[in-house]
Order: structure tokens, then C-alpha cells, then sequence
């Protein structure tokens, strides 16, 4: 009898928590992206990446569709190589497709818009798991265009 | 030199307690499984320690959540940044306030209370009555609050930070005008499931182990009076928010602290 | 084997202070014995050793031939369901009614059936007259009522040794007539052999068939109550008319009340 009140009562409690997980996942985290979607890399080499971290947003036109998994130097070339996850639902970027490092309001964190190039049916193709994005634009550093900006203006 | 030997003394006293709580524990964890006897077992402590806590934390989560909105916005306002309200309440209850706050919730409410039973049915022979019944008391007493305990906590963190997220929102968006979409939308767009809301129920489920586990052992371990039971409860509550404080910096330092 | 529980040369000691030295006592099957002391001689501690909770410093106590302190958990856990233990409190479980107090050893113990073990229950509570009583919580029972319901829960699993721990330590005259009574009978009618650790001398000779009487860390004198009856020593005569001084001195021991008086007169 005393019994029936505790389940009764410890089910309730579980399924609050359920809900109040589902409400974690679904209305605050979002859980469609970068979550356990299924996902495949590209990889960008850039002069200088700024303040790009890992995590940070890739966009294409303004819609996340993926986030940045690693960021590692190139031995050899000393330029910083970007993996890019992707998720496996946009996954017919072309070949010509360029990456750029752009930064959300003046202050706002970076991340990375991807411009889907024009697919030419026969010559190129389309990016695949493990390719490098050819054409890169790096980050606008603000002491450097700073810099720029003065040097000019001293030439004149 | 007395000074000396009487910190000796007392490091030697903590060390031993220290292997007094693991034999306990591992007594508690190891116990011959019945899963017929002990399911109902648990189920009943559920109730106890999480379902009669959940009050408490409803209503703690509700408030912080609203206050935090409150302080929250005053700043982000003067730096027009108030679209950001969403992002800092979620995050800071997610990663730390949640955890925390209900790891130290519980320790007053579920913890004390824990220890204070064990400790009275120590001292009314319950225990050592076990015993002579042949009935492991770890097994039949232990073990039962002890998973309770683990199961409920991290439950219950996240109830709260829900709750708060929700609070905020009342605030935020209901009262001082921020607006609705982009209260969720920035939130979920800072907001990572994997980091932010497994990691702050990784730390729950790290502090839940840790205060019940504290909160058995000192009733297991008082001294069968009501001056050694009152002292007991007190260290539990005591020794259990300093570990998470403590843990909670660790914790925060291996999970957020790299990047 | 006609004895159940031997305990030989045994030696005890708790942190500094030695509790027994060297006693020896035999507990036959089948009987009622009773061990007195003064308060605070470690009655209970016998009873601990016994059950297994506490290992002596050396000397050995045999269970059906079987040396308790050596035992493995498994086997004395084993050994434990043979015995049982009326604690001082009684011990009941505060979160479950009399009925799942009594319950509960056949529930942990037995895959009875749940109407086969109310069967058991009712019939228990029914020989220590409280199966009236069966839905009360601990609580709710007076004293002397709390301690029949935890001898039914003792007798639950039909043990064969019961340790009984000061039964009869603040009950009102009617209660400590009832336990007494009940002790005796249980022990007739279930072939019980039983151990009764008390200071009440009256109560406990009308049932005990063997008294042992411990004093000082050792054992000062055992008989049937008849042979305790007409002693010769002075100890056990002290003892059993309550005198309060004679052996055992009235005063704990200290200097003399003029040395004490003159020191802190002197320091002042």
C-alpha cells in the first residue's frame, strides 16, 4: 500500500528529470548539429587564423552547418591546418568551394563562412571526407589592418 | 613537540578514517547483488533522499535562475549585449550552479538526514542487530542510500538547472522585455550538448558519489551518542561542501580549462 | 557435545582497560544460564564475543565445536543464523510496523511465500501476546512491549541459542513478570538453550537453570542458584542482597578525602 506512493512518486520524479533533459537537449543545446548526427571532415589551410578556436561555428550564409573539431600547424609549411566537421546532411560542396574566417559583429566571436563555389557538372567534383579546401581567406587581423592603414597613410 | 605529536596523532587518525570509508564503501559497492531485494530497496531511498528534495531544488533553481537574469542583465544592458542574457544564464547554470548548488542543497538536506539515520540506528543497536541476524548491513542499509544517493543527485541538477533556465526566462523575456527568440536562439547557439550539459552532469554524478558517500560514512563511523550523531551530521555537511567546492575547481579545470 | 557454546581461558581488553581475564564458562544445550555482574563489568561484551562482533585478544568461545573467532564471514554468518540476540533496546527497525519487524528475518532469509510467512508472523506475535499489535510502528509500543516484539522477531527463525542483553533493565514490575515468564517458556517449548546477561538477581534465579557471576574481570562464582544462594563468598553475598559497601567499595577510587581537601586548599 505504502509501497504503491514511493513508485508512484520516484516514476514522477524520473520522468521530470527526463523532461527537464529533453528540454536541455532539445530547446537549449539544439542537439541537431555537431551532436551524434553523423558527420564527415574537410580540412582548410590558413595563413593565420585569428581567433578561431575549436568549436567555433562554420556557416554558409549565415546557417551553422558544422563546427570546427581541430586546429593543428603544419610541420612543414608552419600554416595552420582547420578541420572542418561537417554534418552529412550538406554534404555536396563543391570542389570550388572557398572557406573564409569572418567575424560576427565587431567584437563578436569568429568562425568560419564557407561560399559554395559553382559546380560545373563535368570537370570538378565535390568535396569529399578528408579534402583540403583549396581556396582560403585568412582572418582580418585588426592590429594588422591597423598597421596597414597607418603605413599608407605615412606613404601619402 | 606536543604540538607535533598531537598532528601526527591527527594525521594518523584522518588516514585511518580514510581507510575506515573505503572499506565501507567497497563493502557497500561489492555486496552480493540480490537484484529481487535490493530494487525496492533503492526505489524507497529514491523517494527519501531525491523525490523529498525535490521541493527544495525546485524552488532554489527557480530563484537562482531569476536572480541571475536580474544581475545578469543590468550588466549586459550598458554594453547593449542584452541578447546574451539567454547564453549566460544556460551556461553558468549548466556548468557550475546546477552541480554545485544542488550538490550543496542535497548535502544539507538528503546528506544530514542520511547520516543522522545511520547514526540513530547505530545507536539503537539496528545495526549491530543486523549483524546478529546474519544481514550485512552495508548490503541491507549501506548500499541502498549509497546508490540512492548517486541516482538522485544528478537527476535532480538537472531539474534545477532546467528550472533556472526557465526562471531566467520568466525574467528575462516576461519582465525586462529581452526578446523570446533570441533569449533561445543565441542560447542554443552557444550552448553545446556534449560540453556544456553531459560535462555538468558528469560533475553531478562526481559529486553525488562523493557526498553520499561522505554522508554514510559518517553515520556508519559516529560515535553512538547524541553529542557523536549531532557531530557527525555537522561534519557532513561540513566535509561534504568543502569537497565539492574543492572538486568542483578541479573538475572545472580538467573540463573547461583548456581551451 | 552437550554444551552449545564453550568459551575457555578467554582475555579481552579494550584499548587500555582489560575486561576479562582468563573466564571460562560452559553453556549446556537446552539451558537457561545466567550471567550477572555489577553494571559496567562487560556483560555485554560477552554477549558481543559470542555473536562474533568483537574478537577477543586470546582464548577461544566454540559454537557447536566450532571456534567463533576463527570462523570466515561466510560461516559465521552462517553460524549467526543458528543465534539470535534480544539487544537492550530491543532494536526494532523504526521505519517498519511490528508485523515487518518481525517479518523481516524471514523475508532476508526464506523464499517463503509472503501469506506463509504472515502465517509465522501471527503466529510469533501470538506467543508474546501481541499479535493485536502487529500494525504498530516501534514508536508506538510502551518499553516492555517493544522488547516482546523484538523477542518475536528473535524467535522468528527458530534459532537454537538466544542471547538475551539486560531484558529486564527498566521495566515496571508487571512487564519484567511477563518477560520473565516468556524466557522460560519459549526456552521449554522450543528447546531453546538461552543466556541471560542481567544485574536483576530475583528475576533471573527463579528461571536460570546455571548462574555464572562475573566480577572484576574474572569469573567470582557459579552454581545452580541454589548453590549461589549459600555462597560463602563475600562478593557474591554483596552482590546478591545489593549492599552497597562491602568488596565492591562504595567509594570509586581516589586519595583520601583529607589529601584532596589540603591540596586544593593549598593551591588556592
Amino acid at each position: 500500500m505504502n509501497n504503491r506512493k514511493v513508485e508512484l512518486f520516484v516514476g514522477l520524479f524520473v520522468a521530470l528529470a527526463i523532461a527537464s533533459m529533453l528540454v536541455l537537449a532539445m530547446k537549449v543545446a539544439d542537439k541537431g548539429i555537431a551532436g551524434n548526427g553523423e558527420t564527415y571532415n574537410l580540412h582548410a589551410k590558413f595563413d593565420n587564423i585569428g581567433g578561431l578556436k575549436v568549436r567555433s561555428a562554420i556557416k554558409v550564409g549565415g546557417v551553422t552547418v558544422g563546427r570546427i573539431t581541430n586546429i593543428t600547424l603544419d610541420a612543414d609549411e608552419f600554416t595552420p591546418v582547420v578541420t572542418l566537421t561537417i554534418s552529412k546532411e550538406y554534404d555536396s560542396f563543391p570542389e570550388t568551394s572557398s572557406v573564409s574566417i569572418l567575424t560576427s559583429g565587431l567584437l563578436g566571436e569568429q568562425y568560419i563562412g564557407l561560399q559554395p563555389g559553382f559546380s560545373f557538372d563535368d570537370e570538378s567534383g565535390i568535396l569529399q571526407d578528408g579534402d583540403f579546401i583549396e581556396d582560403t581567406k585568412s582572418a582580418l587581423v585588426l592590429e594588422d589592418l591597423i598597421g596597414q592603414f597607418l603605413f599608407s597613410k605615412s606613404e601619402d | 613537540m606536543k604540538a607535533l605529536v598531537s598532528l601526527g596523532a591527527s594525521t594518523l587518525d584522518r588516514i585511518a578514517a580514510l581507510g575506515r570509508a573505503t572499506a565501507i564503501l567497497t563493502g557497500a559497492l561489492f555486496a552480493k547483488p540480490t537484484p529481487m531485494k535490493s530494487f525496492p530497496l533503492v526505489l524507497k531511498q529514491i523517494y527519501v533522499v531525491g523525490v523529498q528534495s525535490l521541493l527544495i531544488i525546485l524552488v532554489s533553481g527557480l530563484f537562482i535562475g531569476m536572480v541571475m537574469a536580474l544581475q545578469a542583465y543590468t550588466v549586459l544592458v550598458s554594453y547593449g549585449a542584452e541578447d546574451s542574457l539567454g547564453p549566460m544564464v544556460a551556461l553558468s547554470l549548466l556548468r557550475e550552479l546546477g552541480p554545485v548548488v544542488t550538490a550543496l542543497l542535497f548535502a544539507g538536506r538528503a546528506g544530514s538526514a542520511l547520516t543522522a539515520e545511520i547514526g540513530l540506528m547505530k545507536a539503537t543497536e539496528q545495526l549491530s542487530s543486523l549483524e546478529m541476524m546474519a544481514i550485512d548491513p552495508l548490503r541491507r542499509v549501506i548500499a541502498p542510500r549509497f546508490w540512492a544517493g548517486v541516482i538522485s543527485m544528478p537527476l535532480l541538477a538537472i531539474i534545477f538547472s532546467t528550472v533556472g533556465i526557465l526562471g531566467g526566462h520568466a525574467v528575462g523575456v516576461d519582465w525586462l522585455g529581452v526578446d523570446s527568440g533570441s533569449y533561445w536562439s543565441i542560447m542554443q547557439a552557444t550552448v553545446e550538448f556534449n560540453q556544456d550539459v553531459v560535462n555538468g552532469i558528469i560533475k553531478s554524478l562526481v559529486f553525488a558519489f562523493v557526498v553520499t558517500w561522505i554522508a554514510v560514512f559518517k553515520g556508519y563511523d559516529a560515535v553512538p551518542t547524541s553529542e557523536g550523531i549531532s557531530k557527525a551530521t555537522t561534519q557532513t555537511v561540513v566535509h561534504s561542501s568543502l569537497a565539492i567546492l574543492g572538486l568542483d575547481f578541479v573538475l572545472t579545470a580538467l573540463m573547461f580549462g583548456t581551451y | 557435545m552437550n554444551d552449545l557454546v564453550t568459551i575457555d581461558n578467554l582475555h579481552f581488553s579494550r584499548g587500555d582497560r582489560t575486561i576479562y581475564e582468563g573466564i571460562s564458562l560452559n553453556i549446556p544445550k537446552g539451558k537457561t544460564v545466567a550471567v550477572m555482574g555489577p553494571s559496567g563489568i562487560g556483560k555485554t561484551t560477552l554477549l558481543r564475543l559470542i555473536g562474533g562482533q568483537l574478537k577477543p585478544d586470546s582464548g577461544d568461545i566454540l559454537f557447536k565445536g566450532q571456534s567463533i573467532p576463527s570462523m570466515s564471514r561466510t560461516s559465521l554468518y552462517k553460524a549467526r543464523r543458528q543465534m539470535s540476540m534480544l539487544f537492550q533496546s530491543g532494536a526494532l527497525f523504526t521505519d517498519m510496523s511490528v508485523f515487518d519487524n518481525v517479518a523481516f528475518p524471514l523475508r532476508e532469509h526464506t523464499n517463503l511465500s509472503e501469506s506463509l510467512i504472515r502465517l509465522m508472523v501471527l503466529m510469533k506475535l501470538q506467543s508474546v501476546g501481541l499479535r493485536g499489535a502487529a500494525d504498530l510502528m516501534p514508536s508506538e509500543l510502551s518499553g516492555g512491549m517493544a522488547r516482546r516484539a523484538a523477542l518475536a522477531r528473535a524467535i522468528a527463525l527458530d534459532p537454537e541459542l538466544i542471547l538475551y542483553d539486560e531484558p529486564f533493565a527498566g521495566q515496571d514490575p508487571i512487564s519484567m513478570g511477563v518477560l520473565v515468564k516468556l524466557i522460560k517458556e519459549l526456552n521449554d517449548a522450543l528447546n531453546l538453550t538461552s543466556v541471560v546477561v542481567t544485574h536483576d538477581v530475583t528475576e533471573v534465579m527463579s528461571i536460570a537453570d546455571y548462574v555464572y557471576i562475573l566480577a572484576d574481570k574474572h569469573i567470582i562464582g557459579s552454581g545452580t542458584p541454589q548453590e549461589i544462594k549459600q555462597s560463602e563468598s563475600e562478593l557474591v553475598q554483596q552482590f546478591l542482597h545489593g549492599q552497597a559497601d562491602g568488596p565492591v567499595p562504595f567509594h570509586f577510587p581516589a586519595n583520601t578525602l583529607e589529601d584532596e581537601l589540603l591540596l586544593t586548599g593549598g593551591t588556592k
